[in-house]
């Protein structure tokens, strides 16, 4: 024990630089990646000084002058700050909430399923949707849902004449968070799919000679087997969670402004201010306004975990 | 007691088939919507809006002949696409892949501060304007190819899962290469990269999904020009009369006679097409390659 430390002591500073002569492949390996994300990662972090200045084109980033904190006023008092965060966070939790329940759910019944065919093609039909883009999705809901859809036309022959979704604005997050179900789920499934496929076979065969039916199974092996997997998937959109899907909303959206109310989210509204009027320091703003929620959130998150279970945290 | 045990099984299977089945077709069912859409005559969808079961006089190919005639738009389109998913999914899956297994070598020392390192960009980032200046005024992005490919040459998530995948691989593999006198990176593309076929092919398809996809980026760097991607195309096409007109034009068709819902239909057939024919080669793979584990350790 002693000795070791002494050596260590003694290695001190040219053992790190031998550490680094004995891994300099891995280095160079590392070093692509390491580069990609200081350049289009890190370096835009200090970005969000543009945030607290009164930026122009011709100053650039550096030299715009400061301004503390107006930008964040044009925000507050353009009202819709509260709104677009109550928005974003409660679609956000909704997606989160009930994308865990039908990817674990399904994920333990494809598991079950023993018939290969079913499974296969069931499985390719669910993951089709994950295949389009949402320029694709909304255009396939405007033709089924839409006024001249497949739905109005069936609904007419009841006598409910010019059907539309996309009119139904108190029902809209309702439709937001079945086209999310439909378009993600066959995605996560395979996640927790790979999670059961990974769990042995001897703890099954256990339970079983203990006289465990199925479902005991399921609820005493199978979902503590995946806790692990469904904290981590859990953790890493929380710390999304105050940051709206852009491509989603604003391809079902489009610029049917009666939805705003109830489904434009912070990152919708920051891109439309930032083509209608290009106010770059309210963007940033906003734009800072999300990372700092996310980052406290996502922090507070995996501390409350870490006090539950250490195992379970993200980092 | 034995009884009860395979009633109850029966009774979860039985669910389970019903409830998988119902979701897989509500899957299938807009696709299965688009494509008999896209082959049916303008005139029908008009009058008599879509369906699930059209007659079969109502037959037509129009609206695909009318997509291939204009080809400066759609052909160019797919070009582009497919330039970019290729050498964007190439370089992307060999990337993360690399780094994964770095990240995975228990003998690395840093490795838990590096993908601490690469995790902290999940948790706080600057934002869409700082990153969008930097792209557009220091890098100059605008209007180039390279605008579509590196934004999505790199994800924290793809990490993660190559990351996962390759603590899976023993570590034996590379201490035998090792003693046989192999280096590390040689270690990783000739016996590491092999093992791990199933990694490359999950990442491979949705790193090729995400370029394939990709229309945010074209409408970021390219909307003032350049040449756009396929997903972008159509979106213009879907959302204004006005590529509609210049499809119209470049045929010699008045506008009134251009099927312009058939037409809508039958690029988003082409714009998704291709894409789809990968799942049958790479399903085998997929559960074996989604392993997700934690970001430390």
């Amino acid at each position: 024990m002693k000795t070791n430390q002494l050596e260590k002591e003694r290695i001190g500073k040219r053992g790190f630089w031998r550490r680094i002569q004995k891994n300099r492949t891995l280095i160079c390996m590392l070093f692509p990646a390491l580069l990609y994300v200081v350049v289009f990662s890190y370096i835009p972090m200090f970005g969000v000084t543009i945030a607290f200045k009164n930026y122009n084109y011709n100053d650039g980033i550096l030299k715009s002058p400061w301004c503390g904190f107006d930008n964040f006023e044009y925000l507050k008092i353009s009202g819709k700050l509260l709104d677009l965060t109550k928005n974003t966070l409660l679609y956000n939790l909704a997606f989160i909430v009930f994308g865990i329940l039908f990817e674990v759910g399904f994920a333990l019944m494809l598991s079950e399923i023993t018939g290969r065919v079913f499974k296969k093609l069931s499985q390719a039909f669910m993951f089709l949707p994950y295949f389009i883009s949402w320029v694709v999705v909304s255009t396939v809901m405007l033709n089924i849902f839409g006024q001249n859809g497949v739905l109005s036309n069936i609904l007419s022959r009841f006598g409910i004449q010019d059907f539309s979704i996309y009119h139904q604005v108190r029902q809209w997050p309702v439709v937001m968070v079945a086209v999310r179900l439909w378009k993600q789920t066959g995605y996560g499934t395979v996640v927790y799919l790979a999670a059961i496929a990974g769990l042995s076979q001897e703890m099954f065969e256990a339970a079983s000679i203990d006289g465990a039916g199925i479902f005991q199974k399921i609820r005493y092996v199978t979902i503590p087997s995946l806790k692990p997997t469904i904290f981590i998937m859990f953790l890493l959109s929380v710390g999304n969670i105050f940051r709206g899907d852009f491509g989603m909303f604003y391809q079902l959206m489009g610029n049917n402004q009666l939805l705003y109310e109830t489904s434009d989210v912070i990152d919708t509204f920051v891109y439309r201010s930032l083509i209608t009027s290009p106010n770059i320091g309210m963007s940033a703003a906003a734009g800072f306004y999300q990372s700092v929620l996310c980052f406290v959130t996502i922090v507070s998150v995996n501390w409350i975990v870490k006090k539950i279970d250490p195992e379970y945290t993200l980092f | 007691m034995k009884v009860k045990k395979g009633k109850d099984k029966k009774i979860f299977l039985g669910i389970s088939y019903v409830l998988v089945t119902l979701f897989a077709v509500l899957c299938l069912l807009p696709f299965y919507l688009i494509l008999v859409g896209s082959f049916t005559r303008e005139s029908v969808i008009l009058t008599e809006g879509y369906s699930f079961f059209p007659a079969a006089e109502s037959f037509s190919a129009e609206a695909y002949r009318m997509a291939f005639k204009s080809p400066d738009t759609i052909v160019k389109a797919y070009g582009i696409t497919l330039f970019v998913t290729v050498t964007g999914t190439l370089a992307a899956v060999f990337l993360s892949a690399m780094t994964g297994y770095v990240l995975a070598r228990p003998d690395f020392p840093w490795r838990n501060q590096a993908s601490f390192f690469f995790f902290f960009t999940t948790l706080f980032s600057g934002g869409l304007v700082p990153w969008y200046l930097m792209c557009s005024r220091f890098f100059k992005f605008n209007n180039h190819i390279y605008s579509l490919i590196l934004p999505c040459l790199f994800s924290v998530w793809n990490m993660i899962i190559a990351k996962s995948f390759m603590k899976g691989i023993p570590f034996e593999m590379t201490e035998a290469a090792k003693v046989d006198g192999a280096g590390d990176f040689y270690t990783f593309r000739k016996i590491i990269l092999p093992t791990a076929k199933p990694l490359v092919a999950t990442l491979g398809l949705f790193t090729a999904l995400t370029y394939w996809n990709d229309w945010y980026n074209c409408m970021l760097f390219m909307s003032t020009g350049g040449t756009w991607n396929l997903q972008y195309t159509l979106q213009n096409i879907l959302n204004s009369s006005e590529a509609l007109k210049r499809i119209a034009s470049m045929t010699g068709m008045q506008v009134g006679q251009v099927p312009t819902e058939g037409l809508k239909l039958s690029m988003t057939v082409i714009a998704t097409g291709p894409i789809i024919l990968l799942y049958p080669f790479l399903q085998k793979y997929f559960v074996k390659g989604m392993t997700i584990g934690a970001v430390k350790g």
